[in-house]
């Protein structure tokens, strides 16, 4: 079954129905975690980070504009009201991918953690390589497009994180030390990420993304022989500590964050932006 | 008809030259492998154009531009201008001409044929040596890295192999 065009995939409703919850969980995860990197701008490690993830920040937060433009299509409203009108209830992404970036705010004493940040994109990187992967054959054409426009760009993404990885890894006993206590934090809620949620089944049915379990043991096979070139061994699976994202379960985070992305959409929604 | 239309569509590719990338000032639209296809129906052009990055801020400016320079045109009163994302753009689009006036703009063409993962040889745009290294990946704009050229030493840019992955 494929489904050519927005009207193709609008004449089945089950589908149509599968389609938006996917479309929601692949554009809010990207705008997410792109928030969270933005908010490191002006205190990576070091300038050349800086011009680094503030580019990975800049690709990501397109990629999410484009997922917004297909709900849009779909007839959900316009791109810019769903990514800054919407409650954090009707929010999709993961929960690891809205939490703070560590104590403090951006303009007040931010303490960030930099290993959590290294952690927490890589995995997510390498989840979000491997749907698009998938995706390239989705049944939903519009988007199988997409996909393949933005696996040329997230592939340098990969590669920065793994590189930060594996020095970080094999640094000093300091930087070991919060490598270690970074996965196991990114790891207690990262089934957030590899779940498609409710609509999983009926995603997979139409034939718009591949299986759950399948996505899954694609990215244990990308992430173990990580591990294991870097000495490294946890014996348990991802977990969604605080909720499932895909469910509408979010934390203070998400609404942090979402007061401070639409702050100023918010002051004047009727402007032109 | 059938001769004007075409007449039409090599006037609007001719006029697109002028349209250049406001952050690559050197480079067209047309040289960049942007533009995809121009459909003529009636007095309404029909401009298909494939973005570079997807996140890039040009993106607004360079669809505008594009429609202001095709009104401009003889025979077209309306102008659409779509991104479209398949074929997905890919640096192997940028003409041979394209890439010369890169270099003139002080940036390293994208190598031919690029494979993904492996490393990727970029002279400098200056003095041609080969005897250049990678600062970082990722430089000003989503499609440039930052080079340094230890025979002339000057810091320079290369614009970023993008392969159909």
């Amino acid at each position: 079954m494929t489904f050519e065009s927005i009207d193709d995939l609008k004449s089945n409703p089950e589908a149509l129905k599968a389609c938006k919850a996917l479309l929601y969980q692949l554009a809010d995860d990207d705008f997410l975690i792109a928030y969270r990197g933005s908010e490191w701008l002006g205190l990576a490690p070091h300038i050349e980070e800086d011009v680094a993830f503030s580019s990975i920040n800049q690709d990501t937060m397109g990629h999410a504009v484009m997922y917004y433009q297909l709900l849009e299509d779909l007839g959900e409203g316009k791109a810019d009201d769903l990514s800054h009108l919407r409650t954090p209830q009707e929010f999709r992404n993961a929960i690891i991918l809205e939490c703070k970036n560590g104590e403090g705010s951006y303009l007040e004493k931010p303490d960030y953690d930099w290993a959590f940040a290294v952690v927490r994109n890589l995995f997510y990187d390498h989840a979000k390589t491997i749907r698009l992967q998938s995706l390239k054959d989705s049944s939903y054409s519009p988007l199988s497009h997409i996909a393949r426009k933005v696996i040329g760009e997230e592939y340098y993404h990969l590669m920065h994180w793994e590189m930060w990885f594996k020095q970080l890894m094999n640094s000093t006993p300091e930087a070991r030390v919060k490598m270690e206590q970074a996965i196991e934090k990114v790891w207690d809620d990262f089934g957030g990420v590899l779940t498609l949620g409710p609509e999983g089944e009926k995603m997979s049915e139409f034939g718009l993304i591949s299986e759950e379990d399948v996505l899954t043991n694609r990215w244990m096979e990308k992430i173990e022989p990580l591990f294991k070139e870097v000495d490294y061994q946890i014996d348990r699976n991802p977990e969604l500590k605080q909720g499932n994202g895909r469910k509408g379960e979010h934390t203070e985070d998400l609404s942090q964050a979402l007061d401070i992305l639409s702050e100023v959409y918010r002051t004047d929604p009727a402007a032109a932006w | 008809m059938v001769i004007e239309k075409t007449q039409v569509k090599k006037r609007i590719m001719e006029t697109l030259q002028s349209v250049k990338d406001p952050e690559i000032p050197s480079i067209s639209v047309v040289e960049l492998g942007m533009i995809h296809d121009v459909h003529i129906e009636e007095n309404e052009a029909k401009v298909m154009a494939k973005p570079t990055f997807l996140g890039c801020p040009a993106l607004d400016i360079i669809q505008r531009s594009i429609e202001n320079a095709v009104m401009k045109v003889e025979g077209v009163d309306q102008v659409t201008v779509t991104y479209i994302y398949d074929p997905p753009w890919t640096t192997d689009l940028i003409s041979a001409e394209g890439k010369e006036k890169l270099k003139e703009y002080g940036i390293a063409p994208p190598p031919a044929n690029h494979v993904p993962g492996e490393p990727w040889k970029i002279d400098c745009p200056y003095c041609g040596s080969t005897y250049t290294t990678m600062e970082n990946i990722f430089g000003p704009t989503a499609c440039r890295s930052i080079v340094y050229c230890r025979s002339c030493k000057n810091p320079f840019e290369a614009m970023k192999p993008v392969a159909n992955l």
